[in-house]
């Protein structure tokens, strides 16, 4: 299908004055950097909670240097009372999931890529992205706010299940005026996403440059397009399922709460709500949402891929078929959230047939991943050992999908750390991998320098055995029995189980600590990184075809014109095996998609 | 280093695999009459699962260290995409429906057959953060909960009135939940506050207690002996601590402890 647009005009002038360049920009370029650096923020935040929890959970008596500081009641003598422990907990996994997985790989990146990868100036709508980013952080402050009002933040878990999250204070420390905060926080996102996608969206319909039908598109493209009609769709049920939650504390409204309460000998003021509903309004958000963490991961590590075999994928049409398949199937399993939660257990078969079924394009994709590398000529540097890593986990994390997917199966692995293995393999590591190729790979671009290469080695050694090594015992810990988002392991069965968790928690420092060495890299190459050419991977999409950094307007007010696929790789062209996409030498290579 | 990693990979692959061939955590041992079906189903997909896993890490470790820094021209996988897309269709298809088709049969020994009359009957009720139950005593029916009633600091966990309430009046409620062996018992599960969740590793049962739902589970408890309830629902501060024992009897045992909790109330 060709779709030869004529590029929409769109020129505005050059930003002047530091507060346009710098802080309240309309340049996409800046606006990925400022996601970027907030997703930067939040998981060095989430990372530090994540070893606060990890210690407390080896060594529950055990006081934890810093913490009386943060909170003199939840942590006296930095020694983490149950209460607080779940209110970090609550934090790490919204910290992680919103202002880590959803900000990096989608608006870090994708605002940053998107527009260049298409051929366009910017996004249609500039005002609106830099709502998008401020709106954002707004958000980020509103959440993170929480640590510091009197009873802390909310202790009802990422998840925020009601009644627990409805009833306010009484329910336990930090369900008062911390949950409404989260839940405000979490409604402020919302709408940052919304404005987000919303230019996704219309950049990648509107503002394809002459010659850039929708086949033409990198893959990148397409999985931050999927990504963002996702977003749309997922977060716009969100937002009004937290603003009635927030009804509930504020308003004396019952939607999640039903009659008929007793807390602490008291009748609880509430009728008519239901609990359920709150579990059904936030997993039709929550499951595309974990597909919103992975999809632009996928797309990172196919694009990365693909320059570092020299050769395109063995199938690019299949691949976006199947990246679309599992966004149209991602709302159709997130009853498999709740297949023990008292729904009716005939909707709990109804969600797990779209759930096994989902397991087919996941490993088409791998599959088309692996064939690709047959016949390759694979390059190993930084970027593609995290993008060969990210299939690694995607694959371990997936294969425990097989057991979860089952409700008969459930009973078992429900509320186990079976369940925490699998979402952290996929997530906190897989899509985590994504964003480190993506850095690794773009660095270059868009600071005109290299990172170390020796560090980036060492930074991907010990993490992927030191993710592994973190992870792959929570399944075995699931197996026996050992139940989540319990602060202390004090029932029989659990003592002997209780050595891993030791062995866990050390693996997490030891793979916590190599993360600085990424840091360093990071830092350190800004300023004083080799220089890095226009085109240092020899990579054939559009942003390799203007300077490292770009200029303001990305092609210098010239309109870009592709001739071809995106990924012309694996020839005999006059500049070597590559064709960029911009040049009209026409050699077919091993797939020229149309 | 494309050596090192696919010699990674693949130890990684058959280090992670070891700890399940060797059962050295798994779920304990099954005392419930639909258990066999659930075991049957985790042992099917773990050779799946397994296999798929050990299959696509060393295949990814091979070709990666086949491939790397290779001289001569790019080549394609045999049967190029349209083989591949196939084989996981069809294969991974077959695989999950399998799974899904099987794994019917399970859930549906639980959960689509009706009580038998003659069950036990017992109320659990979760609230923060302890288990009680109640069972109806020989009038074999329940007393009506009332929510004002309730009252921790006078131990009357569900909120009964004795004075008014006749079938009340011979209700037991007991901290510790005993059933008879070989005899199919029929939950009644209340939740007094928020969320909670009824987890018997042993007995392949978890199942949430839902504010506002009137929810029940029935089964058949094969082995005596005594077993940890705990629970799974994040509940509050003492989630973590929410616990109570169930007791599975002979008959005559379980004669005898109705007795000696009805004496106590």
């Amino acid at each position: 299908m060709h779709d030869m647009h004529a590029p929409a005009v769109h020129h505005h002038a050059p930003p002047q004055g530091f507060i346009r360049k710098h802080i309240f920009s309309l340049d996409h370029k800046v606006i990925g950097e400022q996601y970027y650096g907030l997703a930067l923020l939040a998981v060095v935040i989430g990372m530090v909670l994540s070893w606060v929890m990890r210690l407390h959970l080896a060594w529950p008596a055990m006081s934890i240097p810093g913490m009386q500081l943060l909170s003199k009641n939840g942590a006296p003598g930095g020694i983490l009372t149950p209460e607080y422990y779940l209110q970090l907990m609550t934090m790490h996994g919204t910290i992680m999931v919103f202002f880590v997985l959803t900000t990096a790989p989608f608006a870090g990146f994708g605002n940053y890529f998107l527009p260049i990868q298409v051929g366009a100036e910017d996004m249609p709508f500039p005002r609106f992205n830099m709502m998008s980013f401020w709106v954002t952080f707004v958000s980020f402050l509103v959440a993170v706010a929480a640590f510091f009002v009197p009873d802390g933040p909310p202790l009802a878990g990422w998840t925020s299940y009601a009644p627990l999250s409805a009833l306010g204070a009484v329910a336990g420390p930090g369900e008062g005026l911390g949950q409404v905060l989260w839940a405000a926080s979490i409604a402020i996102f919302c709408v940052g996403q919304l404005l987000g996608s919303l230019n996704f969206i219309s950049t990648a319909l509107d503002m394809r440059c002459k010659g850039m039908s929708l086949m033409r598109l990198p893959l990148t493209v397409w999985a931050w397009f999927i990504t963002a009609v996702m977003g749309l769709t997922a977060f716009a049920v969100l937002m009004p399922a937290c603003i009635l939650l927030i009804l509930d504390h504020v308003a004396g409204t019952s939607f999640f709460v039903p009659s008929n309460l007793v807390v602490n000998d008291q009748l609880q003021p509430h009728s008519g709500g239901s609990a359920l509903l709150w579990q059904h309004l936030f997993w039709f958000f929550g499951h595309p949402e974990v597909y919103i963490a992975i999809v632009p991961g996928m797309g990172v590590v196919s694009h990365v891929l693909i320059a570092n075999m020299r050769r395109p994928m063995l199938s690019h049409r299949v691949l976006i078929y199947c990246m679309l398949a599992l966004a149209a199937l991602s709302y159709m399993v997130y009853g498999h959230h709740m297949f023990v939660s008292g729904m009716n257990p005939f909707s709990s078969l109804a969600f797990s047939f779209p759930t096994l079924v989902i397991t087919i394009p996941s490993t088409v994709i791998v599959l088309i991943w692996i064939g690709s590398l047959y016949g390759a000529k694979l390059r190993i540097n930084s970027a593609s050992l995290f993008a060969l890593g990210f299939i690694s986990m995607f694959v371990s994390g997936g294969v425990s999908g097989f057991f979860l997917a089952q409700p008969s199966l459930d009973i078992l692995l429900h509320a186990t750390y079976f369940v925490v293995g699998h979402f952290h393999l996929v997530m906190a590591v897989a899509a985590i991998f994504g964003i480190f190729s993506g850095t690794y790979f773009w660095f270059p671009k868009v600071t005109g320098r290299m990172m170390s290469e020796p560090l980036g080695k060492i930074h991907f050694w010990l993490t992927f055995v030191g993710a592994y090594c973190i992870f792959m015992p929570f399944h075995y810990l699931g197996l026996a029995g050992n139940v989540r988002r319990y602060q202390a392991f004090v029932d029989d069965f659990m003592q002997p189980l209780i050595p891993v968790h030791k062995f866990v928690t050390v693996a997490a420092l030891v793979t916590g600590a190599a993360q600085l060495i990424f840091l360093y890299n990071l830092f350190y190459s800004r300023f004083k990184g080799e220089k890095a050419s226009a085109n240092p991977w020899e990579a054939t999409s559009l942003e390799w075809t203007i300077p490292s950094p770009p200029p303001w307007n990305n092609f210098g007010g010239k309109h870009p014109v592709v001739y071809h696929d995106p990924y012309q790789y694996g020839v005999e062209a006059s500049s070597g095996d590559y064709v960029m996409q911009d040049s009209p030498e026409q050699i077919q290579s091993v797939h020229d998609e149309k | 280093m494309a050596k090192v990693f696919a010699v990674t990979v693949i130890l990684i692959a058959i280090a992670s695999a070891i700890p399940i061939l060797l059962h050295t955590w798994g779920p304990p041992v099954d005392i419930s009459t639909h258990g066999p079906l659930i075991d049957e189903q985790m042992s099917e997909t773990m050779a799946e699962a397994g296999i798929s896993f050990l299959v696509a890490q060393i295949i990814l470790g091979i070709l990666v260290w086949k491939f790397a820094r290779r001289e001569g021209p790019v080549k394609n996988f045999p049967g190029g995409a349209r083989g591949l897309v196939a084989a996981a269709v069809v294969l991974v298809g077959i695989e999950v429906l399998a799974l899904g088709a099987f794994g019917t049969k399970a859930w549906a020994s639980i959960y689509f057959t009706a009580p038998s009359p003659n069950a036990t009957r017992i109320q659990a009720q979760a609230g923060q953060f302890a288990f009680y139950f109640r069972y109806p005593g020989p009038d074999g029916k329940f007393g009506p909960i009332h929510p004002d009633l309730v009252n921790e600091g006078t131990q009357n966990f569900f909120g009964i009135d004795v004075d008014h309430d006749p079938d009340a009046k011979d209700d037991i409620v007991t901290a510790e939940m005993g059933v008879p062996v070989n005899k199919e018992v029929h939950l009644l599960m209340h939740a007094k506050d928020v969320n909670h969740s009824f987890f018997v590793r042993e007995l392949r049962i978890q199942q949430d207690f839902v504010p506002g739902l009137d929810l029940s589970i029935h089964f058949t408890a094969t082995k005596t002996g005594r077993y940890e309830i705990v629970c799974t629902q994040l509940c509050g501060l003492g989630h973590y601590n929410m616990k109570a024992y169930l007791k599975v009897m002979s008959q005559s045992d379980y004669d005898d402890w109705l007795k000696q909790q009805a004496s106590q109330q």
